[in-house]
C-alpha cells in the first residue's frame, strides 16, 4: 500500500580526494603508509588515508607547540572566539556536504548527519567561541591558563561531532590541538581540516593525524603533549589512563556505557516506547550512553514490551543515504562480528532474542534491531557493553529495585527514568549513579549541557561551563 | 461487528466516578515526547510514486468543508460538483469522501451529489459552540439525518469535560448516536468533535478521545476549524495512538478526523505517514481517516499536475470555489 | 607517685577501634628518637576492611543534608578544639615543634574544619549548573560525591595534613580510608576519637596507621574505591597505573596544599561526580 519510495540525498554533494595525507601546520602533507577508508553500506572504498607514524606525530605535536607558543597563546579571547565563530559558520555553510561526507564513511543514516551530528557541530563551535574571551568567569579565578598541547583522540560512532566537543573548548581556552579521527571515519576531519583553512585559523592550531590505535597511542605518549581527551572504549581508556600515570598529564576520558532505562507502570508509555527506540537504535545503537538495559516495572511488562515490538516493525532499516532509513549500517565488519557474538552469548544463556522482519541489503555491514528478553542481570548481554542495536529487557517490581539493578555495573555514563511521578524522578535522580541522567527522554545533547561518566564509564566533562574546565590549568 | 459494552471497559457501572477513574487511569502524554515524535515522523521523504499514491488517497479521504455563514444553495452545489469532477483535465483524479456542511444545506448538497458515492456531512448539536439545551442539539441532528445526511459530525460540550463532567459528555454523545437512528434501523455515521484546541492538553485529549470511544463514536475529529488552534499533527498522531490502542482492547475500529488547518498536500502526506507508522495500514483508507479541509483540494491537484506533466502547475488551472 | 596510664593506638574502623587484624604492632619514637608508643600496624585484611566500612556508611553519609553534614563537621572543629592540649603535646613530642608552633598547626586543623563544614551547603550554588540548552528541557548540574575514598595523607606533617586530606573527601558525602603518615601518627589516632565523639557515623572516616607503601597498592587496586589521594605515597606512578585498573580519579601529590587553615573548593570538586538530569517541560 503506502511504500516509501526511495529517497535517496545526493552522493555529488561532497567530493573526496583520492588519497590524504595529516594536516599539519595548516597543510596537508604528501599521503603515505595509506589505507582504504570504506563506505561501510557498500564496502566501497571511499579514500586512501594516511597512517600516522612516530615522525608524523612528532611534527604534529611540534607543529601544536609552535602555534601555541607563537600565536594562540598570545591571541586575545576575543580574537580566539572569532576564528571559532567563523568555523561553525563555515560549518553551518558546508552542512549538507559535511552530513553527507559522515554518512557515506560511518554508514549512520542521512537522516540522523543531518539533523542530529552536523547541527550539533556547529552549535558546539558557535558555543564556545562565546568562551574565548570569558574565561575569567568559568570559575577559576582570573585569567585561568590553558594547558597547552592537547592530544585528542575520537572514536568513529560520531566522528565529526566527536571532534567538535574536542577541538571546541580546547580552542576556547586557548590551547592548540592535535586530533586523532578513528581509523575507520578519518574523513569528516578531514573536511574539517579544511574548513579551518577557509576560517584562515592560524597554522599548527589544530593538527589532523590519521592511523590506527598505535599511531594515537604514541600521540598519548609525547612527552610535549600537556592534556589528554579520548573518547573511546573502557579497554583503551584504562590504557590511557596507565599510560599517563606519573606524568603532569590530564586526562579526560569519556569511555563505555551501559545504561538502564527504566519505565515505571505509571510511566507516559507511548513515549517511554519512543524513548526506548530512540535510547538504544539511534545510530544502530553504537552510542556510549545508549539505554541498553531495558528495565520495566513487572506489571507492564507485557503492554509495554507489545508496544515496543509494533514500534520496531516500523524502523526502517537500509541505505543510509536514504533520507527515511531509521537505522543504517554497522560501521565495521569486526564491530558487526562483535556484536553478533555477542547476542548469541545472551541467546545461550538462557534469552530470548527478537527481531522485526526486516530486508537486509546485500552488501555492507547490516544487524536488524533487536530485543532480547527474559534476560538476569548476571547474563552477559546486560553487562557488557554490546555497542548495537540490542536490547537487553529485564523486569523489577520496586523503585528500590529498580536503583540497584541500574547501578548493578562498574559503568556510570547514563541512565533513563520514565514515570509521571516528579518526586519519584528526583530521588532516582539522586541514587542513580550516572553522569547524565534523562527523565521522560533520552539522547538529548547540547552544547551548553556537560556530558561524561561516573566509575568506569570515565572522567572529566565535556560540554557547558564543566566542559569548558576540562581544558583549563585549576581543574581535574 | 462487536459491540462495546461500556461497563465492562470501565470495569462498573456508569457514573461521573467511575469514568473520572477510568480516563484519570490512562497514561499520561508527555508533550515534549509526543511533539519531537510527530517532528521527526513529518521529516519522511515521500517521493515519486509513493507521492501520486499519497496524493490520490489524500483526496479521497477529504471531507470537503464549507461551513459559512454566508453558505447558500449555489455555494454548496458549486462545491459539490467539484467534489464529482475534483480536475476535469483528469478524469483519473479521484473524489473526496464527503461534503461537509450545515444541516440547513443537506438538502442541496444531497441534490446536488445525486446517486454519486460522495458522503453528505453535516454539523449538528450547535455546531461550533455546542452551548446549546441538550433538547436542540438532538433536533439539530435528527433534522440533518431527516434531510438525509449520511455523517454527522458532532461537538461535544468542552464546558462539562473541562470541568469534570464526563458522565454528562458520554450521556450527551450517547444520546447524539441515538438521534442519528434511522427509521430503517441505519444510522448516520457519527464523528465526535472534541475541539482540540479548547482541551488544550494532551491529557485532556486522550481522555476525551476514550470519553467519546467508549460513548459510541464512530470517528473521533480533531476541530471545528472555528477556534485559533486547529488539529495539528501531535493531536492527529495521539488519536490515533488513542484508536490503535482502543482496537487492541476491544476490536472496534475507530476513525480519525483531523481537520482545519491542513492547506498543503505536504502537510497532508505527513499525516498520511503518521497514520501508516502509528495505526498501521488498517487506517489507512477513507473509511477509517478523514481530512477535514477546503482549500487543501485545490493545492493537492495542483501537485498531482506536477507529478503528471513533469512542471508546476497555478492556482489559475484549478478552480476557485 | 600515681603511675601514668597509658593510650593504646589503634586502628579506627567503622566507628570501632581495632588492633590490626594482623596483631602487628610498630615502634614510634619521638622526635629526639626516644620510643613513644607501640603503633598498630595496619595490614592488606585491615585496609580491606576498611574499605567494606567505608562503602556501607557512604549511601548513608551522602544522603544526610548538606545542613547536617556541615553541623557535624564544625562539631568536629569543637572537639578538636576541646582536646587541643592532647594534639600539642603529641605534636611538640613527635616534631619537637615549639608550643607556639604546634598551636598554630592544631589552630589551622580547627580553622580548617570550620572552613570545610562551611562548603557542605554552598558546593553547588557555586559549582553547580542551570543549563540553558536549545530546546523544551530542565537541565541541571549537581555535584555528587564520588563514593569512597582511599588516601594516604601527607607524611610530613602530624595532624593538619590529616584534617586537611580528610575534610574534603567527606564535606561532600564522600566516606574515606585515609592511611595517616607513618612516622607522625599519634595525633591521627587520637583525632580518631575526636571523630567518635562528634556525631559522625561510624565508617565515614576510618583511618589506619602504618607504612603507605604495603597498604598502598592494596587501595589503589581495590575496585570498590572510587578515588585515591596520592599524597602521602612516595610509588605514585606506580599506583597511579594500579588505579586505572577501574578508573580511579586520582589526586596526584603535590596537588593541593594541606597546611593550611583553608582548603581548596577545587580539591573538594576533584572528588565529586557531576551530574547531568534533563527533563522536558510541557504539560
Amino acid at each position: 500500500m503506502f511504500e516509501y519510495a526511495p529517497a535517496p540525498e545526493s552522493k555529488d554533494l561532497v567530493k573526496f580526494q583520492d588519497s590524504y595525507g595529516h594536516f599539519i601546520g595548516g597543510k596537508f602533507t604528501k599521503p603515505s603508509a595509506t589505507y582504504q577508508t570504506i563506505n561501510p553500506a557498500t564496502e566501497q572504498d571511499l579514500a586512501a588515508i594516511s597512517h600516522g607514524t612516530a615522525k608524523d606525530v612528532d611534527a604534529a605535536v611540534k607543529a601544536a607547540r609552535n602555534a601555541y607558543e607563537k600565536t594562540w597563546s598570545k591571541l586575545d579571547g576575543a580574537t580566539r572566539g572569532k576564528y571559532l565563530y567563523r568555523i561553525a559558520r563555515i560549518i553551518q555553510e558546508r552542512a549538507r556536504e559535511l552530513a553527507v561526507a559522515e554518512t557515506l564513511n560511518n554508514g549512520k543514516p542521512i537522516k540522523e548527519t543531518r539533523d542530529v551530528d552536523i547541527p550539533l557541530v556547529a552549535s558546539w563551535f558557535f558555543y564556545y567561541a562565546g568562551w574565548a574571551d570569558k574565561l575569567d568567569y568559568a570559575g577559576l579565578g582570573p585569567n585561568p591558563a590553558a594547558h597547552g598541547v592537547a592530544a585528542q583522540i575520537v572514536p568513529w560512532n560520531f566522528p565529526l561531532m566527536m571532534l567538535a566537543w574536542k577541538i571546541a573548548p580546547a580552542l576556547a581556552a586557548g590551547n592548540t590541538v592535535v586530533l586523532k579521527p578513528a581509523e575507520t571515519t578519518p574523513l569528516t576531519a578531514l573536511l574539517f581540516a579544511e574548513i579551518c583553512q577557509q576560517a584562515e585559523l592560524p597554522d599548527g592550531v589544530v593538527n589532523i593525524v590519521t592511523g590506527f590505535g598505535d599511531t594515537g597511542a604514541m600521540l598519548v605518549d609525547h612527552k610535549d603533549v600537556n592534556k589528554v581527551a579520548f573518547t573511546g572504549s573502557t579497554d583503551v581508556g584504562r590504557l590511557i589512563a596507565k599510560q599517563i600515570a606519573g606524568t603532569n598529564k590530564k586526562a579526560t576520558l569519556e569511555l563505555g556505557g551501559k545504561a538502564a532505562n527504566i519505565v515505571f507502570e505509571d510511566a507516559a508509555l507511548d513515549q517511554a516506547v519512543e524513548g526506548i527506540v530512540n535510547g538504544i537504535f539511534f545510530n544502530q545503537g553504537h552510542v556510549c550512553c545508549a539505554g541498553s538495559r531495558l528495565l520495566v516495572q513487572e506489571s507492564v511488562q507485557d503492554v509495554l514490551l507489545k508496544k515496543l515490538k509494533r514500534r520496531m516493525e516500523t524502523i526502517r532499516l537500509g541505505d543510509p543515504m536514504d533520507k527515511n532509513t531509521d537505522i543504517g549500517a554497522i560501521n565495521s565488519k569486526a564491530q558487526l562480528t562483535k556484536i553478533e557474538k555477542l547476542v548469541k552469548q545472551g541467546v545461550k544463556e538462557g534469552g530470548e532474542r527478537w527481531a522485526p522482519n526486516c530486508p537486509m541489503p546485500k552488501n555492507g555491514f547490516w544487524f536488524a534491531p533487536t530485543l532480547i528478553t527474559g534476560v538476569s542481570p548476571a547474563n552477559t548481554v546486560a553487562r557488557e557493553e554490546i555497542f548495537g542495536p540490542v536490547l537487553s529487557v529485564m523486569t523489577f517490581r520496586t523503585p528500590a529495585e529498580a536503583v540497584a539493578k541500574a547501578n548493578n555495573s562498574p559503568y556510570g555514563l547514563s541512565a533513563g527514568i520514565w514515570t509521571e511521578k516528579g518526586s519519584r524522578i528526583l530521588k532516582l535522580a539522586d541514587q542513580l549513579n550516572a553522569g547524565v541522567v534523562w527523565a521522560n527522554t533520552y539522547n538529548q545533547f547540547d552544547p551548553a549541557s556537560p556530558f561524561g561518566g561516573f566509575k568506569e564509564s570515565g572522567y572529566g566533562r565535556e560540554g557547558g561551563r564543566h566542559g569548558l574546565l576540562s581544558y583549563l590549568k585549576g581543574a581535574n | 461487528m462487536p459491540i462495546i459494552d461500556p461497563e465492562a471497559i470501565v470495569g462498573s457501572r456508569i457514573t461521573n466516578q467511575s469514568l473520572s477513574r477510568w480516563l484519570h487511569s490512562l497514561p499520561g502524554v508527555d508533550k515534549v515526547g509526543l511533539e519531537a515524535r510527530a517532528a521527526a515522523l513529518s521529516t519522511r521523504s515521500i517521493k515519486t510514486t509513493s507521492k501520486a499514491w499519497a496524493l490520490d488517497m489524500a483526496i479521497s479521504m477529504m471531507d470537503l468543508t464549507t461551513l459559512e455563514g454566508g453558505d447558500t444553495k449555489e455555494r454548496v452545489r458549486s462545491l459539490c460538483l467539484k467534489a464529482l469532477t475534483p480536475d476535469p483535465h483528469d478524469l483519473t483524479t479521484p473524489q473526496p469522501a464527503a461534503i461537509c456542511v450545515y444541516g440547513d444545506m443537506v438538502k442541496h448538497a444531497k441534490e446536488a451529489l445525486g446517486k454519486s458515492k460522495i458522503q453528505v456531512a453535516a454539523v449538528a448539536t450547535a455546531f461550533p459552540s455546542g452551548r446549546a439545551s441538550l433538547a436542540v442539539k438532538l433536533l439539530d441532528t435528527k433534522d440533518a439525518v431527516n434531510a438525509g445526511a449520511d455523517e454527522i459530525d458532532m461537538v461535544i460540550d468542552r464546558g462539562a469535560f473541562l470541568s469534570g463532567q464526563y458522565l454528562e459528555v458520554y450521556k450527551l454523545i450517547q444520546a447524539v448516536k441515538k438521534a442519528c437512528e434511522r427509521k430503517d434501523g441505519s444510522h448516520a455515521h457519527l464523528k465526535v468533535i472534541l475541539e482540540t484546541g479548547e482541551l488544550e492538553t494532551y491529557d485532556n485529549i486522550r481522555r476525551a478521545s476514550y470519553l467519546a470511544m467508549l460513548a459510541g463514536a464512530d470517528f473521533i475529529k480533531t476541530s471545528t476549524g472555528k477556534v485559533s488552534v486547529n488539529a495539528t499533527l501531535p493531536t492527529t498522531l495521539l488519536m490515533l495512538e488513542a484508536v490503535r490502542d482502543w482496537y487492541d482492547e476491544t476490536k472496534i475500529q475507530i476513525g480519525v478526523k483531523p481537520a482545519g488547518g491542513i492547506r498543503t498536500s505536504k502537510d497532508a502526506i505527513k499525516y498520511l505517514v503518521v497514520v501508516k507508522e502509528i495505526a498501521g495500514e488498517k487506517w489507512l483508507t477513507p473509511k477509517y481517516f478523514r481530512f477535514g479541509a477546503s482549500s487543501l483540494l485545490n493545492d493537492v491537484l495542483m501537485q498531482r499536475q506536477k507529478l503528471s506533466t513533469g512542471h508546476y502547475s497555478g492556482r489559475d488551472y484549478v478552480s476557485v470555489d | 607517685m600515681r603511675l601514668e596510664v597509658k593510650k593504646t593506638y589503634k586502628l579506627f574502623i567503622g566507628g570501632k577501634f581495632p588492633r590490626s587484624e594482623s596483631g602487628r604492632v610498630y615502634k614510634v619514637n619521638d622526635h629526639k628518637g626516644e620510643f613513644l608508643a607501640n603503633v598498630a600496624k595496619a595490614s592488606r585484611k585491615d585496609s580491606r576492611d576498611a574499605v567494606v566500612a567505608a562503602r556501607a556508611a557512604q549511601s548513608g553519609w551522602a544522603g544526610a543534608t548538606a545542613y547536617n553534614r556541615g553541623q557535624i563537621l564544625y562539631r568536629i572543629a569543637e572537639m578538636l578544639e576541646g582536646r587541643r592540649e592532647q594534639f600539642v603535646e603529641e605534636i611538640r613530642a613527635l616534631t619537637g615543634k615549639t608550643d607556639k608552633q604546634a598551636n598554630l598547626e592544631v589552630d589551622q586543623a580547627i580553622d580548617s574544619f570550620v572552613w570545610h563544614a562551611g562548603w557542605t551547603d554552598k558546593i553547588e550554588s557555586v559549582a553547580g549548573n542551570m543549563n540553558p540548552v536549545a530546546g523544551p528541557f530542565f537541565n541541571i548540574s549537581t555535584n555528587q560525591p564520588t563514593g569512597v575514598v582511599a588516601a594516604f595523607a601527607p607524611q610530613d606533617t602530624a595532624l593538619v595534613g590529616l584534617v586537611n586530606t580528610i575534610a574534603p573527601a567527606i564535606v561532600s558525602g564522600n566516606t574515606i580510608v585515609v592511611v595517616s603518615s607513618e612516622q607522625l601518627p599519634l595525633p591521627a589516632s587520637t583525632f580518631a576519637e575526636v571523630l567518635e565523639t562528634s556525631d559522625l557515623p561510624g565508617g565515614v572516616v576510618n583511618i589506619l596507621t602504618g607504612n603507605a607503601a604495603e597498604l598502598g597498592s592494596w587501595l589503589a587496586s581495590h575496585l570498590d574505591v572510587n578515588a585515591i589521594d596520592l599524597e602521602g605515597t612516595s610509588n605514585a606512578a606506580e599506583l597511579e597505573m594500579l588505579a586505572a585498573e577501574n578508573l580511579k580519579r586520582v589526586i596526584r601529590p603535590g596537588s593541593y596544599s594541606r597546611k593550611s587553615a583553608t582548603g581548596s573548593l577545587q580539591h573538594i570538586l576533584d572528588l565529586m561526580e557531576l551530574k547531568t538530569v534533563w527533563h522536558p517541560k510541557g504539560h
